[in-house]
Parts: C-alpha cells; structure tokens; sequence
C-alpha cells in the first residue's frame, strides 16, 4: 500500500471518527477522545526515536510543553490561529532536538537518555522564572466558545488533533517503509556495523531527534487553549513522560501500529481510571505495566500477536 | 604505477597506560592478497579498527587510495571503499537476512556518485550476494534463526555488499570446517582476482598460506615481520611468538 | 556582597557536597562501576526516607541509626531487582531500551506507592542534631547539615576500604573492566554485580535518612535528584569514587551559591546544566576512566 493510499484511508477513518463523535452528542466523548489523540500523537513521535532507532527520551514532556508555551508566548504577544502556531511550535522544538541531540548523540545512547531528562528539567526551570508566560503562577488562556462551520470549540481542537494524528502516523508509517527506516534499524540493531556499512549513523539520529521533538511540540501547541489554564507542573507532567514511553513499549516499538495500540489502550483506560480511582493509582498502573510488559513482552502487544500468528502457521 | 591502495605510516594506539599499537607501518598494495597474523592480544583488531575509523588512533597516519583518512567517520571510509567484516559477527538482529545486506547497498553503494540501483537491481545484487556465500535459502530468515556459521558468511557478504575496494575479513573463518574454509579461501581469491584488494586476519594458518601473497606479523602491538610466507614462517623471532602460544 | 555570607554560602555549599556525596555513592556503583543506568535510586533514596520517618516517628529512634539497621532489608531489594534485571535483560544484551523502560518504571511506581502510603504532605523527622549550630566566629556550621556530611564522608571511606582491600570489593571494581579475568579467579561476575547492585541500593538506605534530617521531604522530591545524581557521577568521571565526591562538593558549592545570590527557584537546573555542559565538553568527567 503506497504512501498516498495509506493517507486517504487515514483520513477517511479520521472523518469516520469525528463524525461518530457528533453522533453521541456529549461534549465529554470529545474532551477525553483529544487526549487520547494526543497520546497517539506522543507515542507514535517517541518511536521514531525511541522504537526505530533505539534512542530513549525520558524528556518528552520537554518538547511537549516547549509547544504549549510557545503558544502561551504568542497569545500573549500576539494570538496567532491554532495551525500557525502548530508549525511555529513544531519548528522550535524541532530545533531545540536538533542542538540537543547534536550536544549529546555523539556519546552512547544511555547519557542521551539522561540528557532528555536534564533538558526538561532545565527547561521547566527557564519557564518557572519567565514572568512573562506565567512563571509558577500560571496563564490564562481565554478560548471562544464557538468556531465557524464547526461549532463548540472543543470540536475544532479534536479536529486538529485528529489531523495531527494522521500525519504522525503517515510519517511514521513512510519513514519505516523508506531507505531512512533501514538506516534507523541499523542504528538500533548495531550502530557501529552499522557506521561500517555506510550509515551516518549521528546525522540519522539528528534527523530522528529533530523529527520526534517537532512533533511532540506541534501536540502541544494546542493544549493550552484546550486546558485554558497552564502551570508549568501541567504543561510539565509525570504523565507525559511516562506514558509517551509506555504506550510505546506496550503496544510495540518495531511498527507504528504499537504507538497507535498503546496510545488507545492506555489512554482509555487512563481516563476511566481518573475519574473512578485516582489519577496517582493511574500513573501507578501505567508503570506497574510498563514494568511489566517490558519484562514478559518486550515487542509489545503487536509481538504478542505476532508470536500468536507464527505459532499457528506451524 | 600508482602508489600503495593502504598506507599506515606510524601508527599508534594506548588505552590508558597499555600499548596496543606501537608505530605501525604498513603498506597494501592495490589487488594485494595480504595476510595477517599475530598471537591473542597482539593489536590486529585494535589495527583494523583504528584502519577503518572505528577507534581513533594517538598517532601516525592512515592514507587510501591516495588521500589521507585521518579525522573520518567510519561511514565516510566505507564510501570510500573500505570495508570489514567483524571478528564477532554483529548482524542487524531485526531484519531479515536479505534486508541486512540491502543496508549497504542502500547506504554505501548507492550513496556513491553515479552508481545508484533501481529497487529492482537492489534485489537482483542481495540475490547474487546471498547466492556467493550459499545463504540464498536463508534470505527471509532472521540472523537468529542462522547457525554460527552461517552468521559469519553473512558478516562477510555484508562487507562485500559495500562494493569494497579494500576487504578487511577479520577472522571471518573461525569455527568452520576444513571443506567450509578452502571455500571462503576460494571466494576471496575470486574475488581478489575480480581486482578486491583483500587483507586477511586469521588464526588457521592453511587459510593464511594458501591466500597470502605477503604475510604480516604483529606481536604485542608491534610489527616484527613483512615478506613472503615461506620466509616469514621461518624467521626466528616469529617462530618464538607462536611457541609461545 | 558581605563576607559574611559568601562565607556561609562557602560552608553551606561543602556541606551540601558532602550530603549530596553520600546520595551519588550508590549511583557511582550501579553506573560507575556496574554500567546500569538505575535512574530509580533517587526513588529508593526516598523509601529510605520514609523508612527512617515512620521508625523516628512511632518508636523515636534517630533516623540516621534507623537506616542502618534497614540497610540488609535494602540490600536484599537491590540484589532482587538485579535478578530481575540480569535474567530479563543483561543476559539477552537487551539492556538499553528495556534496561532503561525498567528502571524508568520503577521510579514511578515507587513515587507512586509513595504517595498512596503516605500522601503528598512534607514530613520530617526530630533529632538533637536538628536544629542547633556549630559557630566559629562568622562561620556557621548548622548540625543538621553537618552530621550528615559527616556521615556521607564515613560512607565514603568504608567503600573505598571495602573496595581496595577486600577480596569481594576489588572483585567489583575489577568486574568493570575483565570479566574474563574475574571467571578465571574463580568469582561469578553476575554474582559479583548482584553484590554490588545490593551494596548501591544499600546505601540509600542512609542517604535516605540523611536527605530527611536535612530537608523535610514528599514523594516527589526524588526527581530532582535524578539530575543532581548523575551530574555528579558524570562530572566526577565515571568508576572513580574520589572523582565523584570532588564532583559533589563543586556541584553542592555551586547550587548554594546560586540559591544564595540568584534565589532557590534556579537551583534544579544548575545541577542539570551542569549535566548537559559536561556532556557537551567533556564526557569523562574530571577524573574518569
């Protein structure tokens, strides 16, 4: 299935989706259904670093607010619509990948991973002491409550998200398929055969490092405008980081079928468990899950079902 | 005449206070079939390595096909036409064993100017590489599924796939039986002939001295003999490093 | 700028070294020595920290005796999760997604557990110690800081003790570098890292206590340490322990003076900076391998 064929059907579903969600009629379908987008988004972004080329970012949660503030900084400077500040926000943390994984992609993969987890930290830290996006008190983002054409605000932010979803998964899909997918196996396989075939294997994971972060940025530059109050601790969150690697892990990182399995899953379940237990016995599941299927089912659910298959083809 | 295809001029290498290389010198000639030999520990991985960028050597120069090498990746010198095999095989464990050999073609050959495959020539050259080292069944399955000695052909496939200029086969022979190794002696001799410039590091001297035009000994990081086989196998020195062993 | 208190921050920042010293221990065992990046040990570390809150709390038993006593229970959880970690992973060589997914999990889960347990509210501890000052004239050694130094430096010299002149202790040191040569003496090297990942974990039983008498504490507080932790492990130069307390000392003087003279709410990312620029220029540290 081409590139393009794989798009229009995407995009079908994606019609299909929103459409259904109209049907139900209930605000709450489209308010717990964007976080789940968002997730998918999250995930699917994290594999290409993390599951295609076997590089672990504990920091997502780094570019993902990096995409919230920017859209804090502009509403306050000079509100711009939402898929404009999608791109701005996809650019600046696109770039703020590119330097990090240039300061940090040359030594092995484990200081890259401890990296991630510094740069979020120091960029929380920026972002507490910037009175100008809110500091530690927080901004405030007054959203309209109707959009043209489409209606309640919060269907117009599913809508993007939706669209977000579609290219992170077309891309991700693409990107496996294609010469640079191989290249990142190698790299996750044995980077230093790898080198040795050919492969440049720093200006590969440049390109994944850079790809990952822009996403993630581009899933949060909405949020704000969905959440209409952003502390850093928000924006900042336990649960971005490990749910961006947990949904991964659990659904599968060879393909970006897992990304997408994980995110859904995980997501639903999340947002059942908020509401009826608590959102620390939440995060408590998700770890306890990753804990556990990284143990017993390394290749995720998409590797369960794999095994499954090959051992009936006997 | 052109110069030598591999100058090594000086070449040393410490890790911490050891001495793995002491002031190499050593010059291949293009087409040259070279041997290379040495006790356990003796520097010729550590040789190999700095030879083709994967360590960075503290002092001498590394000159290919003319031009120096000294400061590139790894990945530029394959470009170039260097190429290894590993004396460990580190196959790419999630792909297939077709695929592993598309990751050169794709990334080496085709990254040359001018010589870029079509998909369908890129199948056709996994084909016949496959079909070079007798892995042509194995070519949907994954290197897990490959026994020790299968791993080791594909290691080497993998080097050729590179469309080397210069074949670096780090002990690509340990492990195989006495029929195994007379046809990866053959292989390379074809392959020499169709103008590879081929050093050989082993430890099975029949392979060695059926395949060398030259032979080179390295003892504890250094050089003690350059010459012809029959000559070197005499030669004193060399004799006391390998009753030794 | 009154000598006074550039003084102070001087002696607070050593002090703060040392303490930081006795957190990084485990780490430069677990990632100096053993090559397992367990970015869980700030969450131990923490369970250290409750552990000597409720003993000091029910039974009034100092803290710092209290982690002592807990420090077998600790090691048996340290040798477990390395089971756990060699039979899953190291012995597959799938060490670094799965390796880190691992630990990764088991830092939340224990925040977690935390935080179920015991709630989000700071708790402290009493003890003599906590409270009064040692002064010599415009120096000011608060107790509270300085009975942990003290303690973290003890720490200190025991390991390396332990490390130099025991059999099992050289064995360790040694398993970083020829595992080969350690099969030949006749030690097991997955034994003899399960040692070591037990003595690392063992220690954050103290430096759990430490951390409490120091600064009251919530479940959370570990992740700020994730940061401190391998900064000074980096900075001092992996699989050297003197290397580590040098590095702790520079990063615990440097943290208090920018608390001192820019305010507290910069100092999480002065020891993450100082992280990613060691990173950035020089990866081995000031005395590293």
């Amino acid at each position: 299935m081409s590139t393009r064929t794989f798009l229009l059907i995407a995009i079908a579903v994606a019609a299909a989706v929103f459409l259904a969600a109209r049907l139900v009629n209930n605000d709450y379908v489209f308010f717990a259904g964007y976080t789940v987008l968002q997730f998918i988004v999250l995930a699917t972004a994290w594999n290409i670093l993390g599951g295609y080329t076997g590089y672990v970012n504990f920091g997502s949660a780094a570019f993902f607010a990096l995409g919230a503030y920017v859209t804090v900084f502009f509403y306050k400077f000079h509100p711009l619509p939402i898929p404009v500040l999608m791109m701005i926000a996809g650019l600046t943390a696109g770039l703020v990948g590119l330097g990090m994984g240039y300061l940090t992609l040359r030594l092995r993969g484990t200081f890259f991973a401890i990296a991630t987890l510094a740069l979020a930290v120091v960029l929380q830290t920026l972002v507490v002491n910037w009175d100008y996006v809110g500091g530690s008190r927080g901004a405030y983002i007054v959203r309209p409550s109707d959009v043209p054409v489409i209606g309640p605000y919060i269907h117009y932010l599913f809508l993007l998200m939706l669209a977000l979803v579609v290219i992170a998964l077309g891309a991700a899909r693409s990107i496996e398929r294609s010469q640079l997918g191989y290249g990142f196996a190698a790299i996750r396989d044995d980077e230093l055969a790898a080198e040795a075939s050919g492969v440049p294997t720093l200006r590969l994971k440049l390109v994944a490092t850079t790809l990952s972060g822009a996403l993630m940025g581009m899933a949060g530059a909405p949020f704000p405008y969905y959440i209409g109050y952003l502390q850093p601790s928000s924006a900042f969150g336990l649960e971005y980081a490990v749910n961006a690697i947990a949904m991964p892990m659990i659904g599968g990182t060879a393909s970006w079928v897992g990304p997408l399995i994980g995110a859904i899953l995980l997501g639903s379940l999340q947002q059942v468990a908020t509401v009826t237990i608590s959102s620390a016995v939440n995060v408590l599941i998700v770890g306890l899950l990753l804990i556990g299927f990284v143990i017993i089912a390394p290749n995720g659910i998409v590797g369960l079902v794999e095994r499954w298959r090959r051992g009936r083809d006997r | 005449m052109a110069g030598p295809l591999l100058t090594v001029t000086g070449l040393g290498k410490r890790f911490g206070g050891f001495v793995a290389l002491d002031g190499i010198d050593l010059a291949v000639a293009a087409g040259e079939r070279v041997g290379l030999i040495g006790p356990n520990g003796s520097g010729k991985s550590t040789l190999v390595n700095c030879i083709c960028g994967a360590l960075v050597n503290d002092s001498g120069t590394v000159h290919f096909d003319g031009k120096p090498v000294d400061g590139l990746l790894t990945h530029e010198r394959t470009r170039r036409g260097m190429a290894r095999s590993f004396q460990l095989p580190r196959p790419f464990a999630t792909l297939m064993v077709a695929e592993n050999l598309r990751v050169p073609l794709l990334y080496t050959v085709n990254a040359r100017p001018g010589s870029a495959l079509s998909p369908a020539q890129l199948d056709a050259r996994c084909g016949e590489l496959l079909q070079l080292v007798s892995l042509a069944d194995k070519a949907a399955k994954l290197p897990s599924d490959l026994t020790q000695v299968e791993m080791r052909k594909l290691e080497l496939a993998r080097a050729l796939a590179a469309e080397p200029k210069l074949l670096i086969a780090d002990e690509a022979m340990a492990g195989l039986s006495q029929s195994e190794v007379d046809d990866i002696v053959a292989l390379l001799i074809r392959l020499n002939e169709r103008g590879v410039t081929i050093v050989l590091i082993e430890h099975i001297m029949r392979a060695v001295m059926n395949f060398s035009q030259r032979l080179v000994v390295l003892v504890s990081g250094r050089k003690i003999a350059d010459g012809a086989p029959e000559t070197v196998m005499r030669d004193p020195e060399v004799e006391r490093a390998y009753l030794g062993q | 700028m009154s000598f006074d208190l550039l003084v102070n921050a001087l002696i607070a920042g050593i002090l703060l070294g040392g303490f930081y010293a006795a957190v990084t221990i485990g780490v430069s065992i677990s990632f100096g020595i053993l090559d397992i990046v367990n970015i869980a040990h700030p969450a131990f570390i923490i369970l250290g920290s409750y552990i000597a809150y409720f003993v000091n709390t029910r039974l009034g038993i100092d803290p710092i005796v209290a982690s002592i006593v807990m420090m077998p229970a600790f090691y048996a959880l340290g040798a477990g999760i390395y089971q756990v970690y060699y039979q899953s992973f190291e012995k597959h060589g799938r060490e670094s997604l799965r390796g880190l997914s691992f630990f990764f999990g088991l830092l939340f889960v224990t925040e977690v557990m935390l935080v179920l347990v015991f709630g989000v509210d700071y708790r402290y501890v009493e003890a003599r110690y906590i409270g009064p000052s040692w002064r010599l004239g415009v120096m000011d050694f608060p107790l509270r800081m300085l009975v942990p130094c003290l303690v973290a430096l003890a720490m200190f010299a025991a390991l390396q003790i332990f490390l130099s002149r025991t059999f099992t202790g050289r064995a360790i040191a040694a398993v970083a570098q020829d595992q080969l040569a350690l099969r030949l003496m006749g030690a097991s090297p997955a034994r003899i890292k399960r040692i070591a990942f037990g003595i690392s974990i063992a220690t954050a039983s103290i430096a759990g206590a430490l951390l409490i008498v120091i600064q009251p504490v919530e479940p959370s507080v570990g992740r700020e340490y994730i940061g401190r932790v391998f900064a000074i492990c980096v900075l001092g130069g992996l699989g050297s322990l003197p290397g580590m307390v040098i590095g702790a000392m520079l990063l615990g003087i440097l943290e208090s003076f920018t608390a001192t003279f820019y305010g507290p709410s910069w100092a999480p990312a002065v020891s993450f900076g100082v992280l990613l620029v060691t990173l950035a220029l020089r990866p081995s540290g000031l005395l590293g391998r």
